[in-house]
């Protein structure tokens, strides 16, 4: 692949919310490439969710830059292309589909990109067949089943062709089985990948590497310790390391 | 569990299959018709109309007379005052109350005319889902402000009862007995507060993902609708139904009267 420049350059990256005097993002910095799949893990309330929403401009930048394709986003049309080439999937399903029917929700980005209303039911189309929703076109959104919604609300951000993917908690309340098919799609991917999550059996099959965000920095995992050490014990959601048969890994970038 | 039920909409009658824009245009042509009509014999024509397409439509005829007791119910509580308040000739009078001809007539004529009105509603609009609906008003130009707030209220309607609903089972799993008590009243209000607050955070989270996947204030139709030649056979009878019924409001009561 010749896409490896970075699609996506956050630079110093600082956010805290108003009233709290510890800074969640402390001159952070984060590059995803064309093809380059990061996992990243931590406690709850470390602002993994924050950093995701940072970098698409949800939340605004209290200082630093964001790069898309080496250029820095300062306009609303910047930002449109940013966030048409990096797609975001909410952790909640229902915050992201609010369409009646799910062609409509897929077909929601397209037609918003410009497509006619024929191009936009054959990209819906496309992307449903992606998820193994062929055939929902006519389904009613609400009375889909949780898992159905989640892979529906990866298809709806499918639907806008992206380069990259943020993930945000993909496999957070789903069965075994549509956390494997979650698992399938992911990984028969051609995108760049941030994926944030505590599953990390999930993140051991769908990444390369791994960070982990602490005091408001990016952090560097080294991935065989995962790779090695998928099992449960006390306290085991928290980050931690174990020993490797070398030294303990800490840190290390 | 689901707060929405559209039993009416299932069905595969005539009127089930009409086109819906069309049906939208009928059900507003005959209750405007029917609402400015003046006499009885008129109003009874429209109802006859409406029991027409009631026939049409399919629907169980119990299950239909259910939801028009519903509202019966407050034109029975007409039925109590019009009557006696209405000025002219008495029929009857018993501890100073004047039961009037007038009266009975004016009551009369808004039971018919609310249970005509009704059932068109019934049969041409509640037989079309409501994500139809919006998109037949969508094609009808309906400003699409207010579409939007119809299917998004269809959307979210769901789960906001069932956020309310969770924190119900979440306060009785606890203990809550209501009962009327200050603690009750406060522990209710305490429930919609939520609710309102998680829909407007709920509210955010839908915008910034409509954001994201490049929402600029405008929406685009994806539906398109097709009038074949039973809907223009349908369009005509509803012309000429309401022109009938229009005609018998102003002819019949000639022979009425006589």
């Amino acid at each position: 692949m010749t896409n490896n420049a970075p699609l996506l350059i956050l630079e110093d990256i600082s956010f805290s919310y108003p009233g709290s005097r510890q800074p969640v993002l402390n001159s952070l910095d984060f590059r995803l490439g064309g093809n380059q799949r990061v996992g990243l893990i931590g406690p709850n309330g470390q602002g993994k969710t924050t950093f995701l929403h940072v970098c698409l401009g949800l939340l605004p930048l209290q200082s630093g830059r964001v790069l898309f394709k080496g250029t820095q986003i300062r306009t609303k049309h910047d930002l449109r292309q940013l966030r048409r080439n990096i797609g975001l999937v909410f952790q909640n399903p229902e915050d992201q589909l609010f369409c009646p029917t799910v062609l409509e929700d897929v077909a929601f980005g397209p037609l918003n990109l410009g497509f006619t209303p024929a191009q936009a039911r054959e990209r819906a189309a496309e992307v449903l067949d992606v998820v193994g929703l062929s055939g929902f076109e006519k389904r009613i959104t609400h009375k889909l089943s949780g898992g159905e919604k989640k892979l529906l609300s990866l298809a709806t951000i499918l639907a806008m062709q992206p380069r990259a993917l943020l993930l945000d908690e993909p496999t957070a309340g789903l069965d075994p089985d549509t956390r494997e098919k979650v698992i399938r799609i992911i990984k028969n991917l051609n995108l760049g990948l941030l994926i944030v999550s505590h599953d990390w059996d999930f993140l051991y099959q769908t990444t390369a590497e791994l960070k982990t965000l602490e005091q408001g920095k990016l952090i560097n995992r080294d991935r065989n310790v995962l790779h090695q050490h998928v099992h449960y014990h006390p306290s085991g959601h928290v980050p931690h390391e174990h020993e490797t048969g070398r030294q303990a890994v800490v840190g290390g970038r | 569990m689901t707060v929405i039920k559209e039993t009416f909409s299932e069905g595969s009658s005539l009127l089930h299959r009409t086109d819906p824009r069309l049906k939208l245009v009928s059900a507003f042509l005959l209750a405007c018709v029917t609402a400015v009509l003046t006499t009885i014999p008129g109003a009874l024509s429209s109802l006859i109309g409406a029991l027409c397409l009631l026939f049409l439509s399919g629907l169980l005829l119990l299950q239909v007379l259910k939801r028009l007791l519903l509202v019966n119910a407050f034109i029975g509580m007409m039925w109590l005052f019009l009557p006696f308040t209405t000025p002219g000739n008495p029929l009857f009078s018993q501890f100073g109350l004047i039961l009037t001809r007038e009266g009975i007539e004016l009551a009369l004529l808004v039971t018919l005319k609310s249970n005509a009105i009704l059932l068109f509603m019934i049969t041409l609009i509640s037989t079309t889902p409501t994500v139809t609906l919006g998109q037949a008003l969508d094609a009808l130009h309906v400003p699409e402000k207010l579409n939007f707030l119809l299917l998004i209220s269809y959307r979210y309607l769901e789960v906001i009862f069932q956020e309310y609903n969770r924190l119900a089972i979440a306060a009785r799993v606890r203990g809550f007995v209501p009962g009327t008590s200050p603690r009750t009243y406060r522990t209710y209000g305490y429930l919609l507060a939520m609710v309102l607050v998680n829909s407007f955070d709920r509210a955010q989270r839908v915008y910034q993902a409509m954001l994201l996947r490049g929402f600029q204030g405008r929406f685009y139709a994806l539906h398109e609708f097709h009038i074949s030649f039973t809907d223009w056979v349908i369009a005509v009878f509803m012309i000429t139904l309401a022109i009938l019924i229009f005609l018998a409001d102003k002819l019949l009561p000639v022979f009425y009267t006589a």
